[in-house]
């Protein structure tokens, strides 16, 4: 069900907690689905031995696919005009993220009635992890 | 590089959207979203991203006979010998730096739909630097517009790739 420009104002926001304990699995499951198969992601040996990192860590893009859902829930099929991301920290296997979209604007365009939201995910530390925009048509 | 396309299969969509945790069943069940507003399954917002599938030369991905930098019986190298530009850990891992993903933007023109057959033009992006926690940072941005069949615009993609001078920053 899409979103009705009456019934949002500047402020109102919605959180979801996006994943729970993030498995190396579901990361390999994302590489193998985006078809991104960097050992970063898939490779606990080559990216703790050879790269130098703690553990493997998501695709940043596994980070903004989990944190759509939060729009498209939100916002409704279909509906989205615009999502960007900046990836600001990365997101390990065990972490729970929950993101946030808070209503920015809602203005009136040649599309009809768009709502601007800025989007937030924190990891279970209050991290931020990713940090964006998105825009979506709404009913008036 | 040669011409290629990304051609949308539903079954892909489904795996992709299990990969992300939605189990919003517009992404696989075609009855449920036939009664939707968008008329039948769409793809979640960053499946396109899954077109690096169908890129013959999408370096991430592991080539029949070719080297890989991931490990094997050693932690890098685990397959044939390394090209020498791949020599010292690959092209975006080991060695003195390590190339991340910074940011990625996504218009929408129209939802993507299994179907679609669709074609990428890559635009030149920006390039820039900065000094980091980690060293010295290169960005370099990619546009790509990607079209359906009929030529019409159906995604924008921006992304943005940082290359590290120094190793992995070990938090």
């Amino acid at each position: 069900m899409a979103l009705s420009a009456s019934a949002l104002k500047v402020g109102d926001s919605r959180s979801e907690v996006v994943v729970t304990n993030l498995s190396r699995t579901q990361i390999v499951q994302y590489a193998g689905a985006s078809g991104d198969y960097n050992p970063l992601h898939t490779d606990e040996v080559y990216t703790t031995q050879v790269a130098g990192f703690p553990s493997v860590f998501a695709h940043g893009m596994l980070t903004m696919g989990l944190t759509g859902r939060l729009l498209t829930d939100w916002a409704g099929d279909g509906r989205l005009l615009s999502y960007g991301a900046r990836f600001e920290k990365q997101v390990w296997p065990g972490d729970t993220l929950t993101a946030t979209a808070t209503v920015e604007a809602i203005e009136d365009t040649d599309q009809g009635k768009v709502a601007r939201f800025s989007v937030v995910t924190v990891n279970e530390a209050g991290d931020r992890v990713l940090s964006g925009t998105a825009s979506a048509r709404l009913d008036p | 590089m040669a011409q290629w396309s990304f051609p949308v299969e539903a079954g892909h969509i489904m795996m992709f959207a299990r990969a992300i945790g939605d189990p919003n069943p517009v992404y696989y069940d075609e009855e449920a979203a036939r009664s939707t507003e968008v008329g039948g399954i769409i793809a979640p917002p960053t499946f396109i991203q899954a077109s690096a599938q169908f890129n013959p030369d999408y370096f991430l991905r592991p080539k029949i006979g070719q080297y890989w930098f991931g490990s094997g019986k050693g932690p890098t190298g685990s397959n044939a010998a390394p090209p020498e530009e791949a020599a010292g850990g690959g092209r975006r891992g080991g060695g003195g730096g390590v190339g991340l993903h910074a940011e990625q933007h996504f218009e929408y023109h129209r939802p993507i739909r299994p179907g679609d057959v669709l074609t990428p033009t890559n635009k030149e992006g920006k390039t820039w630097e900065r000094e980091g926690r980690s060293g010295h940072l290169v960005f370099s941005e990619t546009i790509t517009e990607w079209r359906d069949a009929q030529g019409n615009l159906v995604v924008t993609a921006r992304g943005v790739g940082v290359r590290t001078s120094g190793p992995a920053q070990r938090s």
